[in-house]
């Protein structure tokens, strides 16, 4: 499926895009996640949570969105 | 009076809420970018009792966007200057200062006496810190988090909501995650976040609806974009706090909360006279320790000059706030120089301590 992926902090830097449309033949989350490994191997040193439908996910469950947000925590002040 | 009389006739507010903010008591941990808009706005809104907690000292470089300082509070601790500034800005209020770092040892006892948290830091360590005694303590946190023109707001623990813990269960392991004082902060972003920060925690002593509880707040400066994602609460993370409660009352030492294997506390260090202690700072940087009688090697020569560091003795790397230190460590033990760890406290560690000892 085609999912539509927005990266959030130092993800966007990785990517070097805010967003992008990806081609999707997983089902999970964490499925997901380790597909963008393969395209972006230093998120795999990140601590990433993959949202859809404006809900973070548990990565165990079935991806059904279209939209997916991915989020690393932040720590500056 | 007139001072507030702007949000008392907001019918929302009125003269009830008004007495709400005044009896509040609201402790804000970090007094930089972010804590400034949000004590500049509490203060005026007239919170009755502010607590501000920072060990650090006001830099020309934090005036870009720690707005309550300027350059007479240069050299000043963060928490005193501010309460200065605040106090002229409305001295009805009472403010309570802590110039100690926020730590294990005294966060249980820094919470007990306030209603709401405000987590102001630039670290992921205090973050854990001050989420898991909030959990222990039953006290809301009010979040904030930025990275360069992003950032995160978040209430966790309200009304036994989730933590930060139920967001992101652990701390990174490794620094991977670089500071602003690294990375660069576009000011206005922490104003943005801060002042939003400062708006959830009227919510909440106001009692509104609407409360970023199991909610995070993604706004980006650039795109003006916000997004708020949904989380939930984890029970099993939740426990794991709970648990270890005990530890963090006892002040368990090496066995606290988020103490790792590669630092040390100014309160261990006990044979300071075996040790070999090195300064990983710039030679222009302050503070600069008195009398003092190890090595300086920065950083960037470190690699260097791995001749002078002790093959025998236990080393103890040191630099600003035990950031530099901590990757020093990393690059000593990879060079097979394995006795050896961070000052946690950085150079203001040692201060206290040569403080300890010259009052016997």
């Amino acid at each position: 499926m085609e999912l539509q992926i927005k990266y959030y902090g130092m993800l966007a830097e990785i990517s070097q895009c805010d967003e992008e449309l990806l081609n999707f033949d997983g089902t999970t989350g964490a499925d997901l996640l380790h597909f963008l490994i393969q395209k972006y191997p230093s998120f795999a040193t990140k601590d990433i949570k993959v949202a859809q439908y404006n809900q973070i996910m548990d990565l165990g469950n079935k991806i059904t969105s279209s939209e997916i947000a991915l989020l690393p925590p932040f720590s500056g002040g | 009076m007139s001072r507030y009389n702007r949000q008392i006739i907001l019918s929302e507010i009125g003269q009830e809420g008004q007495d709400r903010i005044s009896r509040a008591k609201v402790l804000v941990i970090g007094a930089g970018g972010l804590g400034c808009p949000v004590l500049q706005y509490l203060a005026a809104a007239g919170i009755g009792t502010l607590g501000i907690v920072d060990f650090d000292v006001v830099e020309e470089s934090n005036l870009q966007r720690q707005i309550l300082f300027g350059v007479s509070s240069l050299g000043q601790n963060k928490a005193l200057a501010a309460k200065s500034r605040l106090l002229d800005l409305n001295p009805t209020i009472h403010i309570e200062t802590y110039t100690d770092k926020f730590d294990e040892y005294n966060s249980l006892q820094l919470l007990r006496d306030y209603d709401i948290v405000v987590d102001c830091t630039d670290n992921f360590e205090t973050r854990y810190i001050i989420n898991d005694a909030s959990v222990i303590e039953s006290k809301p946190v009010v979040y904030g988090a930025i990275y360069k023109f992003e950032g995160q707001v978040s209430v966790f623990n309200f009304e036994n909501g989730p933590s930060y813990r139920c967001l992101f269960p652990s701390l990174p392991e490794k620094e991977t995650i670089p500071n602003c004082s690294e990375i660069g902060v576009l000011g206005v972003l922490s104003g943005i976040i801060g002042t939003m920060q400062a708006n959830e925690v009227l919510k909440i002593v106001l009692k509104f609806k609407g409360v970023l509880s199991g909610e995070l707040l993604c706004y980006n400066a650039r795109s003006a974009e916000i997004q708020i994602l949904k989380f939930s609460k984890s029970k099993s993370e939740i426990e794991r706090i709970t648990k270890k409660s005990s530890l963090v009352l006892e002040g368990g030492r090496s066995s606290g909360p988020s103490m790792s294997k590669n630092e040390i506390s100014f309160r261990d260090l006990k044979d300071i006279d075996t040790v070999q202690l090195v300064d990983v700072r710039e030679p222009n940087e302050e503070p600069k320790i008195q009398n003092y009688m190890g090595l300086t090697v920065p950083f960037r020569e470190l690699e260097s000059r791995l001749d002078e560091i002790s093959r025998d003795r236990t080393v103890i790397l040191f630099c600003q706030h035990g950031l530099r230190s901590k990757k020093a460590v990393n690059l000593l033990r990879k060079h097979n120089i394995i006795n050896t760890l961070s000052l946690r406290e950085g150079a203001y560690g040692l201060i206290k301590l040569n403080k300890i000892d010259d009052d016997g």
